[in-house]
């Protein structure tokens, strides 16, 4: 409950100096540092007293000097660890978009600064708990890859990102939260079907009639259940495994509306919405020109990647109205 | 919050070759001087452990059960036992921790139990200075303490070279010795100890006793090692007058003089004399309670007893190196007046022992007059005895005195002692045996003598009628050359001397004078540092009088600022971010100010494409910005010419 507290609340913003979320860089400013002994730490001081007495019982003069030049080591210890995270500059790029069920690829870059050696230093994503230790050289930025599961559909905020250390020794972890303006944007998980059912081809959607098979060669594309024998490039076939259609430019014209009328009204949300998608990638892939229509959101057709992220967008951001 | 596994919890992460390496390294240095003073087996079995493990690690085999282990622990500490007849006191516990290490070694996967050996590495190293704290072992020690601190970094940073490592291990070290000789000085200090010691503790130490039987002293005389240190104020007393007094023996029974009880007495200082030394001895510690002063004692240390016999006893037991200061007269007139019960112990001699000298000592008492007479009658026979001086005395059976009168004629000091004061108390004359040192090394380096066990002598004290206790050498009477030269010209040719007290090794003397001299500044500043010497200190800047509450005090303020420094010194690399970099932060700063925000995401190139069009009068000065930053962030090199152009560019660009 106090973790929870401390994890999320305007009193760890408070408590750890930032609110979040943070644009640009990040510099982890030294007072943004957390630092405790670690259970090694706490058995290194109780060593410690232990030479302490024993030095005193039996007035060993060197006894004394040892103890005392690792409590100093102890000390040094406690400001090195301190110091592998402070200062330290930390970046986050651009996220590729990921379908709801896989995992985003949130690239963290760390700049340790000039001629400074940041040796193991842990990220962690706090939501996720996904983690990962690296070194930061001097005077190089290194990238960590975090990967975050991605539950639902929508944009995906990198959120609480802890760096922690503990090196030189050891005794004392250190440790700091950052929160990037980072976000990922995750597309509803497309359901595996093929084009959308062209026979609907009343106004309102499917494969309109189609100057099929006509005019010029345009090239050869996988080939789908739905497309016509006739176009099926046999010769390339014979030369490969796969089944190739051939494209003419006629195709050019045909335009297919993704409709969420199309779909059963039994249907849940989600579950049209991962329909559409998955229409989306088919229509994309047999490149077609394609349309879609929500409720309240109609995108003219198109085709190609630009068009394919929009609808995709369009999906992952869809509310109901 | 997720229970994933912490990647840096050292109970997760495993030992490598390297940490292995790394921690048998260390343990070899901090047990190798052990192994001089274990019984061989302990030695061997755990080198054979070390290795054992070693080759486990390079085969990729599985360490070995614990019963295994429990098996060997049992057998070695039967071993122990059978040993020592037990396993407390200090040696047994060292040699148990020493076994413990290599079992602990063969039970070891992770980077917890690795650094828990590292923890067992600092105890061993001050088992070592219950032995020796010399400086050689405290630079061995040193060169431990950094291979374990490297180990320890090595744990951490499993990816990083061993010779980064290293580089930060002694970093670390240095960084700690500022702190370490503040905590050093001023933690405040209690005189130990603070509970009873084994009854061993201090077991093994040579130097003289309460007692002295024949054969005893010459015993202690074949020590090289040092019994005490004096530093003079002034030019020193010659050899010959540097009779260091400790024990008087009083009680005879015809073959040991013991030291029977003595009787604190008030200290009065010795009338007359010109010759006054004022001096500092560092004492090694001997296990007795007495402590040795330049004969005779015009003062006393602080803290100190007297006793009537002129003895100056510590309150307890010397343990630890200490140091005291007082002052001598060399030419000092004895008391006359001393007490009857004392001169009738003085003249006690058991019965049936040692005829022959018994009757020599009564023919001369009665063809003397006095006293005095009787005493120059025994200086003569004496000077014409001819009897040799040996480090190698014979053995002597029961009339050991008669034996060695007559017969055998060679002995060491305590056989002439011995003899003398036997023959004067045969004769009536109250006498007695004083145990001490004779002479001692002046090192021209830094003028301390150095008086080693190998000084040891004994002379004797007779009483006279109205001119009090005269000191009377035997020993110089019989052999003149003993005390003028040193023990080695007076001993004969072929004698078991101390390696270094030999003539012909006079460059290793030289040199020899050089580490003495070294090693009593080591003694004086570094190992008899104590409560008193911390007081001086505390006085010499300002606090006379100090007590715990200053020295605490005065600590945590001391290391409260180094700590600041240390922390400032750390963040100072770090807190002149690249000039390119703030450059650039300061112009997204001024565009942010006119609501030009960089998205998410966007590259420099894009974001400044973007302001240029947006910010069309000062289009030029942001496309260069741009162009400049892309070049010196990610071009191959930054000549410092651009690095000024951008900035200069960012410093006057005017937005509104």
């Amino acid at each position: 409950m106090i973790r929870s507290l401390l994890a999320h609340s305007r009193f760890a913003d408070w408590l750890y100096g930032f609110s979040p979320p943070e644009r640009g860089n990040v510099v982890l400013g030294h007072r943004r540092v957390y630092i405790v002994p670690t259970r090694l730490g706490w058995m290194y001081g109780a060593a410690l007293l232990i030479l302490l007495v024993g030095s005193i019982n039996y007035a060993i003069s060197l006894g004394f000097a040892l103890t005392f030049l690792l409590a100093g080591v102890g000390l040094a210890a406690m400001v090195q660890t301190a110091r592998n995270l402070a200062r330290m500059s930390i970046s986050v790029g651009r996220a590729e978009p990921v379908y709801s069920g896989e995992a985003v690829q949130f690239r963290i870059y760390l700049d340790g600064g000039v001629g400074t050696e940041r040796p193991a230093i842990l990220l962690r994503h706090l939501a996720s708990g996904a983690q990962m230790v690296t070194d930061v050289p001097p005077d190089t930025v290194a990238e960590v890859v975090l990967a975050v599961p991605a539950a639902r559909r929508g944009w995906l905020p990198l959120g609480r990102v802890m760096l922690e250390t503990r090196f030189p020794l050891g005794l004392f972890r250190a440790w700091s939260y950052v929160e990037p303006d980072a976000r990922c944007l995750i597309y509803p998980r497309p359901e595996r079907s093929a084009m959308p059912p062209a026979s609907a081809g009343s106004s309102a959607g499917g494969a309109r009639a189609q100057a099929q098979g006509s005019e010029d060669f345009a090239g050869l594309r996988d080939y789908q259940l739905s497309d016509s024998p006739r176009h099926v490039a046999w010769k390339a076939v014979a030369r490969s495994d796969d089944m190739l259609t051939k494209q003419f430019s006629g195709d050019v014209a045909a335009e297919l509306w993704l409709d969420w009328q199309l779909l059963p009204a039994t249907a849940g949300l989600e579950q049209r919405l991962s329909r559409l998608a998955g229409w989306v990638l088919a229509a994309d892939r047999a490149g077609a020109r394609y349309g879609m229509r929500l409720p309240g959101v109609t995108l003219a057709p198109q085709r190609g990647d630009a068009h394919r992220a929009a609808c995709l967008q369009a999906l992952a951001l869809y509310e109901a109205p | 919050m997720s229970a994933v596994p912490h990647p840096l919890a050292p109970e997760l992460r495993a030992v490598t070759g390297r940490d292995l390496a790394g921690l048998v390294l260390s343990l070899v240095i901090v047990v190798a001087p052990h192994a001089a003073r274990a019984p061989w087996w302990v030695s061997a079995l755990v080198l054979a452990l070390y290795a054992w493990r070693a080759l486990l690690a390079r085969l990729g085999s599985p360490l070995p059960s614990r019963w295994a282990l429990l098996a060997i622990a049992a057998a070695a500490m039967a071993g122990i036992w059978v040993q020592y007849h037990t396993l407390f006191g200090r040696v047994p516990g060292i040699v148990l921790l020493v076994l413990f290490s290599g079992l602990k070694l063969l039970e070891m996967r992770t980077h917890r139990d690795a650094t828990v050996i590292a923890l067992l590495c600092f105890f061993l190293i001050i088992t070592n200075f219950f032995f020796t704290q010399s400086i050689p072992t405290a630079l061995a020690m040193f060169a431990a303490l950094l291979a374990i601190v490297a180990t320890m970094v090595g744990f951490n940073a499993p990816q990083r070279p061993v010779r980064a490592n290293l580089r930060t291990g002694a970093v670390l070290l240095a960084q700690a010795v500022p702190a370490a000789l503040v905590l050093f000085l001023l933690f405040p200090r209690v005189q130990g100890p603070l509970w009873g010691l084994p009854q061993d503790a201090y077991a093994g130490v040579t130097g003289l006793s309460d007692s002295m039987s024949p054969g005893a002293l010459a015993h202690v005389a074949l020590s090289d090692s040092v019994a005490f240190r004096a530093e003079f104020q002034g030019a020193p007393p010659s050899q010959t007058l540097r009779y260091w007094r400790g024990p008087v023996l009083w009680d005879f029974d015809g073959h040991t003089w013991r030291m029977g009880a003595s009787v604190i007495a008030p200290f009065k200082p010795p009338a007359g004399g010109t010759a006054r030394y004022s001096y500092e001895i560092v004492l090694e510690p001997h296990e007795r309670d007495w402590l040795f002063a330049l004969e005779t004692a015009a003062s006393l240390p602080d803290g100190t007893r007297f006793t009537s016999d002129g003895q100056i006893f510590a309150r307890r037991p010397v343990r630890s190196r200490i140091r005291y200061r007082l002052t001598s007269v060399t030419d000092a007139a004895p008391d006359p007046r001393a007490d009857p019960a004392e001169l009738r112990r003085a003249l006690r001699l058991p019965r049936g022992f040692d005829p022959r000298a018994a009757a020599l000592a009564q023919q001369w008492r009665r063809e003397s007059g006095s006293d005095a007479q009787v005493l120059a009658r025994a200086i003569a026979w004496l000077r014409a005895s001819r009897i040799a001086y040996t480090l190698e005395p014979p053995a002597l059976g029961r009339d050991s005195i008669d034996e060695f009168l007559f017969e055998t004629k060679a002995g060491f000091c305590e056989h002439f002692s011995s003899a003398f004061v036997f023959l004067m108390r045969a004769a009536g004359v109250p006498s007695r045996v004083v145990t001490g040192y004779q002479g001692g090394d002046l090192n021209p380096v830094d003028h301390v003598i150095t008086v080693r066990q190998s000084d040891a002598h004994a002379w004797a004290e007779v009483y006279l009628q109205g001119r009090g206790w005269l000191r009377v050498d035997p020993t110089a009477v019989a052999v003149p050359g003993r005390i003028e030269s040193e023990l080695v010209r007076g001993s004969l040719s072929g004698e078991a001397v101390p390696l270094l007290m030999r003539p012909e090794m006079k460059w290793l003397r030289a040199l020899r004078y050089d580490w003495e001299a070294l090693a009593h500044k080591w003694n004086v500043w570094v190992l008899s540092y104590d409560p008193q010497r911390q007081r001086d200190l505390m006085a010499f800047v300002g606090i006379p009088d100090a007590d715990w509450r200053n020295l605490t005090v005065a600590l945590f303020a001391i290391l409260g600022a180094l700590m600041l420094v240390l922390v400032a010194w750390s963040l100072r690399g770090l807190s002149a971010p690249d000039p390119v970099q703030r450059a650039w932060h300061s112009f997204c700063r001024k565009l942010r100010a006119t609501g030009l925000e960089r998205a998410p995401g966007e590259g420099p190139r894009d974001f400044s494409e973007r302001a240029a069009r947006s910010l069309p009068h000062a289009r030029a000065a942001i496309h260069r910005i741009g162009e400049l930053y892309l070049a010196l962030r990610y071009g191959a090199d930054a000549p410092p010419g651009k690095i000024h152009e951008l900035r200069r560019l960012v410093r006057e660009l005017r937005l509104t």
